[in-house]
């Protein structure tokens, strides 16, 4: 430190606002996931603790007051080394300047660069562009025999093709309280970790029936139960042993022109009843394992967009 | 020891390109400090896990780059191109056999060497860093073996990516997040299976080689330990300091020390 004291007001001084300019960027990133309020509050975030760092360091660097840094050092200053010091603050200002200009420079090409790559690499996985799932004509009601349940596969978005295809339970409940068609539509991913549950019981496959993509093979099951690790579930898809943390995800329907049509993939804390008269729980969809209801319900407090 | 004027000939032909090189770059010095080093005259056996576990991650990323001239990452053509691959390329049975074990053989030999550095206790002061920089090699090496597991595209590919997956999405807050970036949607897609090759191969390696080139560093700077019951001090300091220059980078290459050459730098 002391073979060259010129060096030493080059180290920046320590502040905090970098701390506060980078929350801003992160408030904005995740503002354009959330909501645009959160963006105008990041980049109200961003830019004052921008300024304030932008004035703390040029503030650091500014050419005054070298008294201290004498005092530390135990120099007499002669009035022949205090000339040579003010020209060599005077190149130093200049010093600083280029420094602060090139990082700054250097910093917004930067970011200019890494932002839209990084928003381009992580924000298309929350916009939903990719997961789009249009409404799944499943073929005439006829085809769903009352009371009994007909395991279906179906291909949930023709764009994606093969990948997406899916099976779900369903059981034509026949009509509700108020003269509504009911259906029970269970999606087949175990909610412990996502793997196939199976139904318990003997499947029909000379009663098979397709339409289009869409194949139906009736089934009486006891139960539904996941290979994976154990999980059990009842014909409501409650959960009965093993793992689960609630009960099996279903599907919105609607009826038009007579075919049955799936909606909305929703999450299910419980099922209370049976049937057409059963009370659902109804939830967000949400990831296997990840609790809907009871106290757990807090760790996992921001739903995710686009799912 | 006296010399023929041949073999001094000889001699002086086999370096002058090291010493064109080293003029010009002085990576000769370098590679000398990086590779020909003073280590306890107790070694032992156990302390070539490391370079084990190195040579295996070569192995990786070699076959890897040639696999990856077959390999298709599109899920209407994955799973067949690495059928085409397996049955049909020329040694491509071979190359991809070197990989999918070569990929478990990494990830035991990193336990292996984790478990020598515990036991030998050469985790201690001033060799902290390194363990932690090991430990996120673990890590790396994991989501590589995590990320590679799901390019074949078959059934135990996708089920077991599927849990996989969700396991990630049960940690508490980011989770559901995590796994909706890695399967770039709330279910796994199209995008999944290219997100993946591309983590696999490009992201993911590159962290891999940065994080061993520091490790490495690290070893070459502070030294190998000498194992627990070795009566010689641990941490003793290096004999030679780090190659300033266009000095006597020659010792070792040739083990003699010539004199006369080293009067010539001094001129």
């Amino acid at each position: 430190m002391t073979e060259n004291p010129d060096d030493t007001p080059q180290e920046p001084g320590h502040s905090l606002w970098p701390i506060g300019f980078a929350i801003g960027v992160a408030v904005v990133l995740v503002g354009l996931v959330i909501s645009w309020p959160a963006v105008v509050l990041g980049a109200a975030l961003t830019i004052v603790f921008g300024v304030l760092w932008i004035r703390d360091a040029s503030r650091s660097h500014a050419p005054v007051d070298s008294a201290p840094a004498h005092e530390l050092m135990g120099d007499t200053p002669s009035p022949g080394l205090a000339a040579a010091e003010e020209e060599h603050l005077e190149t130093y200002g200049r010093a600083g300047f280029l420094t602060l200009a090139t990082i700054g420079l250097g910093g917004v090409i930067g970011a200019a660069v890494v932002l839209p790559s990084l928003g381009f690499a992580v924000l298309p996985s929350f916009t939903g562009e990719a997961v789009a799932t249009n409404d799944v004509d499943l073929g005439p009601v006829s085809n769903f025999p009352e009371g009994e349940f007909v395991i279906t596969t179906f291909i949930g978005n023709k764009v994606q093709g093969e990948v997406s295809k899916r099976t779900a339970y369903i059981r034509n409940n026949g009509l509700s309280a108020n003269k509504e068609p009911s259906f029970t539509i269970i999606y087949s991913r175990c909610v412990h970790l996502g793997c196939p549950v199976q139904p318990n019981g003997p499947k029909f496959e000379d009663k098979k029936v397709t339409y289009k993509d869409v194949t139906l093979t009736p089934v009486q099951p006891a139960g539904f139960g996941c290979p994976c690790h154990g999980g059990a579930y009842d014909t409501e898809g409650n959960r009965t042993a093993g793992p689960p943390v609630r009960s099996l995800d279903r599907y919105a329907f609607s009826i038009v022109n007579g075919n049955l049509v799936l909606g909305k993939h929703f999450s299910v804390g419980t099922v209370v009843g049976t049937g057409a008269d059963a009370k659902i729980s109804r939830y967000r969809q949400t990831y296997p394992g990840v609790h809907v209801d009871g106290i757990e319900r807090w760790l996992y407090p921001i739903p995710v967009p686009g799912s | 020891m006296a010399k023929s004027a041949r073999q001094a000939q000889i001699e002086q032909a086999a370096l002058y390109p090291l010493d064109w090189v080293e003029e010009r770059t002085g990576l000769v010095g370098y590679t000398k400090w990086f590779l020909f080093r003073n280590v306890p005259g107790d070694v032992n056996w156990m302390q070539t896990l490391g370079a084990a576990t190195l040579t295996a991650f070569i192995v990786q990323a070699t076959t890897g780059v040639f696999l990856a001239m077959y390999y298709k990452p599109d899920p209407n053509s994955a799973y067949e191109s690495v059928q085409h691959i397996t049955h049909e390329v020329t040694l491509g049975w071979l190359v991809r056999g070197m990989h999918k074990w070569g990929a478990s053989l990494f990830i035991i030999l990193m336990f292996l060497h984790m478990a020598r550095t515990f036991l030998f206790g050469a985790y201690k002061y001033p060799r902290e860093l390194n363990w932690i920089i090991g430990v996120l090699l673990l890590v790396t090496g994991m989501a590589e073996g995590f990320t590679g597991y799901l390019l074949p595209w078959d059934q135990t590919a996708y089920w077991a990516t599927v849990v996989g997956i969700n396991i990630n999405a049960t940690a508490p807050i980011a989770g559901p997040f995590i796994a909706q970036f890695l399967q770039g949607g709330s279910q796994i897609g199209p995008d999944t299976l290219a997100k993946f090759y591309s983590l696999h191969m490009l992201i993911i390696p590159g962290g891999l080689m940065a994080l061993i080139g520091l490790h490495m560093y690290l070893v070459v700077r502070l030294g190998v330990t000498s194992p627990p019951w070795s009566p010689k001090a641990a941490g003793r300091p290096r004999d030679e300091p780090a190659p300033t220059g266009y000095g006597d980078y020659r010792q070792g290459l040739i083990r003699e020390h010539r004199e006369e050459h080293a009067q010539e730098d001094g001129a």
